[in-house]
C-alpha cells in the first residue's frame, strides 16, 4: 500500500443561507497516495471547488466545516487554529487556480510574487531567493527567466501566468498540489503543455489533486478519479476501469454526452434536466430527479457508497444489486 | 446572383492599440457560407475569430475589402439601406449571464426584436409570438414573466436563441454558445440549434475554440491562427486529414477521454503564442512551426486547393507524408 499523502474523511461543509443551510460537500472521503495524480470530476455546483477549498483551510464566510477528517502528511488539520495551517499553506500544500490573471497582483512584478511565497516559508536571503525563483522558473519551462522575472502580469500570455503560478505553488516543494481546473481558461495548444507539466511534477514528486469538469483531461493525467453530484462522491474508481465500466447513471450520462460529440452522430445524448438546487434535495437519491432507471426506493433512501467490484465504489441502489446478484 | 448567402472578400479589420501600434484582427480573409450550412469557424483565444463574426454582419466595419451578402455589398451601404437587412442577421453570444437584460422580464426580452421590427400589431399578437418562441426552444410558458436571474445558465441561453429567432433570420452568428455551459447542458443547447436550423432553414456561422462541438455541428470549417484562414475544407476531410501543420497540432492537442492513449506522446507546440500587434513576416504560424524554413519567413502561403480542401501552407503535401 502506497503511503498516503491526504486523506479526507466524512468531510462536510454548511453554508447558512437564508433559506436554510446547504452542504454544498457532504460526507467525502477521499484519498490521494504519494506520488499520483487524482481528479475529481463534475459539472459546475456539484462541489468539486469547495472540497478543495475546505482541504486548503480557504472556505470563505459563511462555508464552514461541519463534520469529517482532513489529513495531511499523518497530521490532523481540521480544527488547526489558523496561525498553524497559514504555516502548512504554501509549504506542504498548495494550490493553483482557473483564472491565472486574477490570482496573480496586477502591480507587483511576478518574479517578486514569487520569491514572496519562499521568503515567507523560509529565512532565507533576497539573492538566494531570487536564484530560486529563477531555478523554479526554468523547471517550469518559462522560456527567458531573467526577462520574465521582472514582468508584470498582463505582459504575460494566459498559458505563461500559469506557469508563474504553478512556479508559486511549487517553489516551496509541497507534497501535494490541489488544482482547480488549471486549464480551463486556457487553449487547448496551451492545455497540453500545462498537463505535461503536471505529469512532471508529479514524477518529481509531488501529488496532485486535479478538479475539472473535463473529461479528456481526467484521462490524460488522472490515475484516479472520484465523481461528484451534487455534493456527494457518486463512484470513485481508477481512471482505467471508471472509463471502461463506468457504473453510475450520472457518470455513465456525462461519459456518453462526451463521447456522442466526438464521434458526431444525427443527436447528441443528453442528461435530461439540470443539477438539483441545493436547497431542495430530494430525501433519497441525489440524482433520482433526472435519472431514468430511477426506483421507488431511490427517491426515499439514500444509496451508500459501495464496493462493486474490487477498487471500484458506486452510490446507486441499481448497480449494488447487479453486482451482488 | 451568387452562389453563397454570404461572402466576404478579402477583409481586413485592424484596431489600433496602446503606443501607436496595430493590432491585426483580421487580415485579407476570404470566407463563403452557403444558404442552409452550417460553416464551423475554429481557432485559439485572440486568433480573430469573434471579429471576423462581428464582420460578417456588420457590427463591425472592416478597414478592407467588402462583404457580400445575397450578391449585394453590405460593405458600402448606408445604414438606411442596411437596415432591412439586419433583420436577416442575428447573433448568439457566449455570456447568457452578460448578454440578457437582469431588469427585463422573459416575456420582454423575447418580444423587444418583434416590437423593434413590428412583426405584430398588437401586444397580444406578441405574447402570443413570444410563447411560441419559448416553446420552441424549450422554455416551460409559465416563465413567462420570470427574470433571468432566476435561470439556470442553459436555460438562459435558450432565452438567447429565442431572442435571435424572433426575427425570423436567415443566418444567424453563434459565438461560443455553449462554452460556458456544462457538457450535460451543453449537448441539450447543441441539439436544439440542430433542431431550428433544420425546422426554420438557417445558415449558421458557428464559433467555436472546442474543436468537438464544430466537429458535431459544422459542415465545413475553417482553421483560423492570427488573424488568417490556414485550412479550410469539409469537417469530416480536415479533421480524419489535416494539411496545415497547424491544424494538426490543434487536433492533436485535445485531451481525449480515453485513458488508454495516455501514453502516446503529444506534439506540443514549441514556443509562445506570437502577438497580433506584431505577426511574423511570411506565413505567420512558421515562429512555432516545427516545418518552417526561410522560404515561410519571405513569402506568405496562399490558401490553395489540395484535394478537396484549401490549406495555407508552403509545404502542405510535404507534411502529410
Amino acid at each position: 500500500m502506497k503511503q498516503k499523502i491526504l486523506e479526507v474523511r466524512n468531510l462536510t461543509v454548511s453554508f447558512r443561507t437564508e433559506k436554510g443551510i446547504i452542504r454544498p460537500v457532504n460526507d467525502v472521503s477521499l484519498d490521494v497516495p504519494a506520488g499520483s495524480i487524482v481528479g475529481i470530476v463534475g459539472e459546475s455546483g456539484c462541489g468539486k471547488s469547495m472540497t478543495a477549498r475546505a482541504v486548503m483551510g480557504l472556505l470563505r464566510y459563511p462555508g464552514k466545516v461541519t463534520g469529517g477528517s482532513v489529513v495531511l502528511n499523518g497530521r490532523e488539520l481540521a480544527g488547526l487554529p489558523e496561525k498553524e495551517r497559514r504555516k502548512l499553506r504554501g509549504a506542504e500544500v498548495s494550490m493553483i487556480f482557473q483564472e491565472p490573471m486574477t490570482s496573480l497582483n496586477p502591480v507587483v512584478k511576478v518574479g517578486k510574487q514569487v520569491e514572496e511565497a519562499i521568503r515567507l516559508h523560509t529565512d532565507c536571503t533576497k539573492e538566494e531567493a531570487k536564484a530560486k525563483t529563477l531555478e523554479m522558473f526554468r523547471k517550469v519551462e518559462i522560456p527567458e527567466p531573467e526577462t520574465r522575472y521582472k514582468c508584470y502580469p498582463h505582459q504575460l500570455s494566459g498559458g505563461l501566468r500559469q506557469r508563474v503560478l504553478i512556479a508559486m505553488a511549487m517553489i516551496c516543494k509541497p507534497s501535494l498540489l490541489i488544482a482547480d481546473e488549471p486549464t480551463t481558461a486556457l487553449d487547448v495548444t496551451v492545455e497540453a503543455q500545462i498537463l505535461k507539466l503536471l505529469e512532471q511534477l508529479r514524477d518529481g514528486g509531488t501529488s496532485v489533486l486535479i478538479i475539472s469538469h473535463n473529461l479528456g483531461v481526467i484521462a490524460r493525467v488522472c490515475d484516479y478519479v472520484y465523481v461528484m453530484y451534487a455534493g456527494r462522491i457518486v463512484e470513485e474508481a481508477a481512471t482505467e476501469v471508471i472509463f471502461s465500466r463506468p457504473a453510475h447513471p450520472y457518470t455513465r450520462g456525462l461519459f456518453r454526452s462526451v463521447a456522442s460529440l466526438r464521434e458526431g452522430g444525427s443527436t447528441l445524448e443528453t442528461i435530461p434536466g439540470v443539477v438539483p438546487n441545493l436547497l431542495r434535495l430530494p430525501a433519497g437519491c441525489s440524482f433520482s430527479l433526472r435519472c431514468a432507471e430511477c426506483g421507488a426506493n431511490c427517491e426515499q433512501n439514500l444509496p451508500e457508497l459501495l464496493e462493486t467490484e474490487p477498487g471500484h465504489k458506486v452510490r446507486c441502489f441499481r448497480t449494488g444489486k447487479e453486482a451482488t446478484v | 446572383m451568387s452562389e453563397y448567402l454570404l461572402e466576404a472578400q478579402e477583409i481586413t479589420k485592424e484596431f489600433p492599440a496602446a503606443g501607436k501600434k496595430t493590432v491585426h484582427a483580421v487580415s485579407g480573409v476570404n470566407l463563403q457560407i452557403r444558404e442552409g450550412e452550417t460553416l464551423g469557424l475554429v481557432g485559439e483565444s485572440g486568433c480573430g475569430k469573434s471579429t471576423l463574426g462581428r464582420l460578417m454582419i456588420r457590427t463591425l466595419r472592416p478597414n478592407a475589402g467588402e462583404i457580400r451578402y445575397r450578391g449585394q455589398n453590405i460593405t458600402a451601404m448606408k445604414d438606411r439601406e442596411f437596415r432591412p437587412l439586419r433583420k436577416e442577421m442575428q447573433l448568439i453570444f457566449q455570456d447568457p449571464y452578460a448578454s440578457l437584460d437582469p431588469r427585463m422580464t422573459v416575456r420582454d426580452l423575447v418580444a423587444e426584436p418583434i416590437e423593434t421590427w413590428k412583426l405584430c400589431d398588437s401586444k397580444d399578437a406578441v405574447t402570443a409570438k413570444v410563447k411560441e418562441l419559448l416553446k420552441a426552444v424549450g422554455v416551460p410558458e409559465e416563465f413567462l414573466y420570470r427574470y433571468p436571474h432566476q435561470f439556470s445558465g442553459g436555460q438562459r441561453q435558450r432565452i438567447g436563441i429565442a431572442r435571435a429567432i424572433a426575427a425570423e433570420p436567415r443566418f444567424i452568428v453563434c459565438d461560443e454558445p455553449v462554452s460556458a455551459l456544462d457538457v450535460s447542458v451543453q449537448n441539450q443547447i447543441l441539439n436544439l440549434l440542430k433542431e431550428l436550423k433544420t425546422s426554420r432553414k438557417l445558415t449558421y456561422l458557428f464559433i467555436s475554440h472546442d474543436l468537438s462541438v464544430v466537429h458535431y455541428l459544422a459542415d465545413r470549417v475553417c482553421i483560423m491562427f492570427l488573424g488568417k484562414i490556414c485550412e479550410t475544407g469539409p469537417t469530416e476531410e480536415v479533421y480524419r486529414n489535416p494539411r496545415h501543420p497547424y491544424t494538426r497540432f490543434l487536433l492533436d492537442a485535445v485531451p481525449e477521454p480515453d485513458p488508454s492513449l495516455r501514453g502516446k506522446e503529444i506534439r506540443l507546440l514549441k514556443g509562445e503564442p506570437p502577438s497580433p500587434a506584431d505577426p511574423p513576416s511570411g506565413c505567420r504560424f512558421r515562429t512555432r512551426c516545427p516545418y518552417a524554413t526561410e522560404r515561410c519567413a519571405m513569402e506568405e502561403p496562399a490558401l490553395r486547393e489540395i484535394g478537396n480542401v484549401q490549406a495555407a501552407c508552403h509545404y502542405a503535401e510535404g507534411i502529410q507524408a
